[in-house]
């Protein structure tokens, strides 16, 4: 089953083409690399899946469902992480799951905070001011807000951009447990091809707003040719295919 | 309730309730004293002024509210956040208007009770109308904040001094401290465009003259009816701008 299906979806700004026809779908339960150079599109088809961009042409699935429709339905199961997005910095910790916790209309508020805080590892975090978490105390924070609402589908932005490889290394291993124990279906940029070939199941290349290849990693290295998948997306950004 | 969480504990808020309407208030009063001792007629200097004073407070205060708590989830990177929930925009705009309702609770019962306590000053000279009055200039206030967010949503932070500034573009126009007619009459047209305009003049009249004044509550309320209807209508054609231009990631 899909969870979302993308159809010759375009999105144009002013005089640029930012997504140019693009079509593809994210099976249930796996974790899907969204890959390809800055200016790619990848951001631009996430936030049109979060409805935060309007499309110019074309169709966005999520469970079945349209956005223009079934808003309120789509986004209470599905959550979303970005470095580049904060959580209120002069809230204390508790004070921001509590408050997304109710956004997200969660029955016990207390209940789930705690018990996400114990599988984060953040319980001790929970009194103290959001501003003075580290970036890998950050990174489990946006996590465990991103699973308040035990989300089918989570968007994730470069989640491990700016972490050192100890705290990177932890995330992933985070990452595959929620999507073993939990069954989410997760969606992943990233700029680190040796993560996205330890965490991925599929990769969808683009580049220039279009998609360029799509399959297993160690599939397409084979195709390709190449020794990693590393070297894959360099022969796809500089049209070496 | 993310904006509630800060009161208890930042300075600036509780400033910004508290401690600035206080110090107008102080000026306000003392300049009404001096005004009254130097006998200027039958004018009852204290009431006229203070009064002035505390409903332009509910009017700014209101306005402040609605613009400054979308700023700071901008200023904080967290409106995509609050935007990728499952928060309609009717549910952010009310709730946004509901902050402002509980800043000028506070502001407007500390205000009434230190002036009565100061200057013998009491609010609620104006009667039953002092209700209509404040809620005229409550929803004036959202009008202008919700217009200010539209605006902010559209260009970015670049045009936040509009939500500090723009109240006190209106001010000179409202006739908070002298009457419309004080004005050149080329301009008294715009005066008579703003609902506060009617709330200020209305209360002059009740000082003044002690009559009741129901057309000009009626006209307040009217216009108000009109305006809250083209800023919300205003606001939801912005947001749809900036999705389509997709610049809700680049509001700072």
């Amino acid at each position: 089953m899909n969870i979302i299906s993308i159809n010759n979806l375009i999105k144009d700004f002013s005089t640029t083409r930012a997504v140019d026809n693009l079509s593809f779908n994210v099976k249930k339960g796996t974790i899907t690399g969204l890959l390809g150079p800055n200016g790619a599109g990848k951001t631009t088809t996430i936030q049109m899946i979060l409805d935060l961009v309007t499309p110019t042409e074309g169709t966005i699935e999520v469970f079945g469902l349209q956005m223009k429709n079934s808003r309120e339905e789509i986004l209470n199961r599905m959550n979303f992480s970005s470095p580049y997005v904060s959580l209120p910095g002069n809230l204390k910790v508790y004070e921001n799951l509590y408050t997304f916790a109710r956004l997200y209309g969660v029955k016990n508020v207390k209940e789930k905070v705690d018990e996400l805080a114990d599988y984060f590892n953040i319980r001790d975090l929970l009194p103290k001011m959001t501003s003075s978490l580290s970036t890998g105390q950050l990174t489990r924070l946006n996590l465990t807000k991103a699973l308040l609402n035990d989300p089918e589908l989570l968007l994730l932005d470069e989640p491990t951009s700016s972490l050192d490889p100890d705290i990177a290394d932890r995330t992933r291993k985070l990452l595959k447990k929620i999507q073993k124990e939990k069954g989410v279906t997760i969606l992943y940029t990233s700029h680190n091809m040796a993560e996205i070939e330890e965490l991925c199941d599929t990769v969808i290349f683009i580049n220039k707003g279009v998609l360029k290849d799509q399959g297993v990693p160690s599939e397409l290295v084979k195709k390709y040719g190449r020794k990693d998948l590393n070297e894959v997306f360099l022969a796809i950004a500089r049209g070496e295919e | 309730m993310r904006h509630l969480y800060l009161y208890p504990r930042s300075i600036p808020r509780l400033m910004d309730v508290f401690f600035w309407p206080i110090l107008e208030l102080l000026m306000w009063g003392f300049l009404s004293l001096y005004l009254e001792r130097l006998n200027l007629g039958n004018l009852n200097i204290v009431s006229l002024f203070l009064g002035a004073m505390i409903f332009w407070e509910f009017l700014s205060r209101s306005q402040n509210a609605v613009s400054v708590a979308f700023l700071e989830d901008v200023w904080e990177r967290n409106i995509l956040n609050v935007f990728v929930a499952p928060v309609q925009i009717s549910e952010f705009l009310t709730s946004t208007l509901l902050l402002g309702l509980v800043r000028i609770g506070m502001t407007g019962v500390l205000l009434s009770v230190l002036s009565f306590l100061f200057y013998h000053f009491n609010i609620f000279q104006f009667g039953i109308y002092t209700v209509p009055f404040l809620i005229n200039l409550l929803i004036f206030g959202w009008v202008l904040g919700l217009f200010t967010t539209g605006i902010i949503l559209r260009f970015g932070t670049s045009a936040q001094v509009l939500a500090f500034g723009l109240i006190f573009l209106i001010q000179p126009f409202s006739a908070v401290f002298y009457p419309v007619s004080a004005l050149p009459h080329a301009i008294q047209w715009f005066s008579y465009a703003l609902p506060s305009t009617y709330v200020f003049e209305g209360m002059r009249k009740v000082i003044s003259v002690g009559t009741l004044p129901v057309q000009d509550i009626i006209l307040s309320f009217g216009i108000n009816i009109i305006y809250i209807a083209v800023v919300i209508f205003f606001f939801y054609r912005m947001f749809a701008q900036v999705k389509i231009q997709g610049k809700l990631l680049k509001l700072d």
